[in-house]
């Protein structure tokens, strides 16, 4: 609305004093969910923060830190998370990029059909299938029973209870996660360009690996990008599947408050963990436009 | 690109699968492994639904004899019961509360498309970014300290932040495919901000409105760990109490819950896709 080209008018100082003051009060809008985050995450987050800095003295200190590095059980139980969360990250792209690039290559009816298969479990709650995998994989579950009774095995397989267990219920649960911003990144490809690499002699396999699956992979860097720092706080599948082998930080936090009362060592931990997630986060969105991924661009 | 094929099979697999020559025979490794993920990925759950109607203490597939024990169970335990009712109570509450917080603050952001919105906006979806057990034990720390531990509003609050970036992400979809001067007309005819968005903004959007809202309503209905720790007495949750119940035994009376909250999340599903598609 800029009038630079007319002449002087009286009114234009008015104009643009209206137009910014309407701005801050759209702007304002966002005011009430912005001061229940801060009250609800900001705030508490922050206090524990401070307490991460306090000692059994009650006093300032570093000790929940320095045990941190000091204790093995606490170096094994980030390696177990960082293990974990790579692991299934793996899968998932390995599972994920076939199914993702399957669903974009379907006509659009046949494609919201087969969508279902993805968006089912993510609507489903997390809690019922875990569940459901514990039932499937347990010693007595339905697989070592078909597997037993088909001779494959002979004696039950630990499926459950262990780091299998964890990974098969994880994978389960982020796939979605992963398939669906590849899914939207492979349909924004235009078939044009493939059009053209096997009009210029490509073979398909040339066309897929020169053409497609570069441009495929902002949406696969994306959708990984998700599913691993999603990994990182996972606290019910691995304390459900894991049978208490498997204790990532969001566990050991939880075990810090239930059973020892440590709130100390619980912050400090958390403390850890968020500052991983936001460091992995704040370099993915410098290195890929993440805001096109989550909807934030304008 | 040709799906539907020929009438013989043979020629289908020999038909151009896409732009690239490639034909479905050479591609037909490609549809078995992803019916197989499919399958894997829908399956499992569903198993839960045939062995919740078991009349067996164990779990086993096909049940050999049927039963509503489990459902009888489940309806009679005043525990379950009650845990069910804070559930639905919590979810709905999340729901009214994120929904107009998280339209009207999408709906500010876009339009005032002031400098700080873009700031305004990752901060308002950082918590789902966050790891939730930081939320958990920072939302019990401080509800001990102001004795709101185990009090539905401590529970709706704490979950209502975790539903607003899907509210924020869903409308703001949904404004960007927008055509804003459709507003901008109606205000030039003399109405104002709030009954133009209410009367031209809101009706077109309202698909997306209602997908954010069965969201809400989900995120916080299927939450574990904040129940986990904020919840508890009489006002704890369904999640909560099939948590624990899991850690310490396999109870046939979870595979009952849990076909109920299948239906549920099934059904929520359906509105949402036949909604999301009103113009087929």
């Amino acid at each position: 609305m800029s009038s630079v080209s007319l002449p002087a008018n009286p009114n234009e100082n008015l104009l643009r004093q209206h137009a910014a003051r309407e701005k801050w009060v759209l702007l304002g809008l966002s005011a009430p969910a912005l001061v229940l985050v801060l009250v609800v995450m900001v705030l508490p987050v922050g206090w524990l923060f401070y307490l991460s800095f306090i000692g059994s003295e009650g006093t300032f200190s570093m000790e929940n830190y320095a045990r941190m590095l000091e204790s093995k059980s606490y170096g094994r139980i980030f390696v177990t998370t960082f293990k974990v969360s790579l692991l299934t990250t793996a899968i998932c792209i390995a599972i994920g990029y076939p199914l993702a690039y399957f669903l974009s290559q379907l006509p659009s009816r046949a494609a919201n059909i087969c969508m279902l298969a993805v968006l089912l479990p993510f609507w489903t709650s997390l809690l019922v299938r875990t569940y459901a995998w514990l039932v499937l994989l347990q010693r007595k579950g339905l697989i070592n029973n078909w597997g037993i009774e088909a001779g494959l095995w002979s004696e039950p397989l630990a499926l459950v209870h262990n780091l299998t267990g964890t990974l098969i219920g994880m994978v389960h649960i982020m796939l979605p996660f992963l398939v669906l911003p590849l899914y939207s990144s492979m349909k924004a490809i235009d078939p044009d360009y493939l059009k053209a690499a096997s009009n210029l002699g490509a073979r398909p396999a040339q066309s897929f690996w020169q053409v497609f699956f570069p441009l495929s992979l902002p949406g696969l860097f994306a959708g990984s990008l998700i599913v691993f720092v999603l990994c990182l706080g996972f606290f019910v599948t691995p304390a459900v599947l894991g049978g208490g082998k498997v204790i990532m930080v969001s566990n050991q936090i939880t075990n810090n408050i239930e059973l020892f009362f440590n709130w100390g060592a619980a912050s400090a931990l958390g403390v850890v963990l968020l500052v991983v997630t936001l460091v992995i986060l704040y370099v993915a969105s410098k290195l890929l436009p993440l805001n096109n991924v989550l909807g934030g661009g304008h | 690109m040709y799906w539907a094929g020929g009438t013989e099979p043979m020629n289908w697999l020999k038909r151009p699968a896409s732009d690239t020559q490639i034909t479905h025979g050479q591609r037909l490794w490609l549809y078995v492994l992803a019916a197989i993920i499919m399958f894997l990925l829908v399956v499992p759950t569903l198993l839960v639904i045939p062995m919740s109607f078991s009349a067996s203490q164990y779990l086993e597939f096909p049940p050999r004899e049927w039963s509503l024990r489990w459902y009888e169970t489940y309806f009679g335990s005043i525990a379950w019961m009650d845990a069910t009712w804070t559930s639905l109570k919590a979810g709905l509450l999340t729901t009214l509360l994120a929904t107009p917080l998280g339209t009207m603050a999408a709906y500010g952001l876009y339009v005032s498309q002031h400098k700080w919105s873009r700031l305004v906006f990752i901060f308002l979806i950082t918590p789902i970014m966050i790891p939730v057990i930081l939320i958990a034990i920072g939302a019990f720390y401080v509800y001990v300290q102001i004795k709101m531990v185990n009090s539905l509003a401590g529970l709706v609050v704490a979950h209502t932040i975790l539903a607003l970036p899907l509210v924020l992400i869903v409308v703001s979809s949904a404004f960007r495919s927008y055509d804003m001067n459709q507003e901008m007309a109606a205000r030039s005819l003399g109405a104002s901000r709030l009954t133009a968005f209410m009367a031209i903004t809101l009706p077109q959007i309202r698909f997306s409105v209602i997908t954010a809202a069965l969201l809400s309503f989900l995120t916080s209905f299927d939450e574990v760990i904040v129940a986990l720790f904020v919840s508890g007495g009489d006002n704890s949750t369904l999640t909560r109490n099939m948590f624990n119940a899991l850690r310490d035994q396999i109870d046939p009376t979870i595979a009952a819950i849990s076909t109920i909250m299948i239906a549920i999340s099934s059904g929520l599903l359906l509105v949402a896709q036949l909604l999301g598609k009103p113009r087929e």
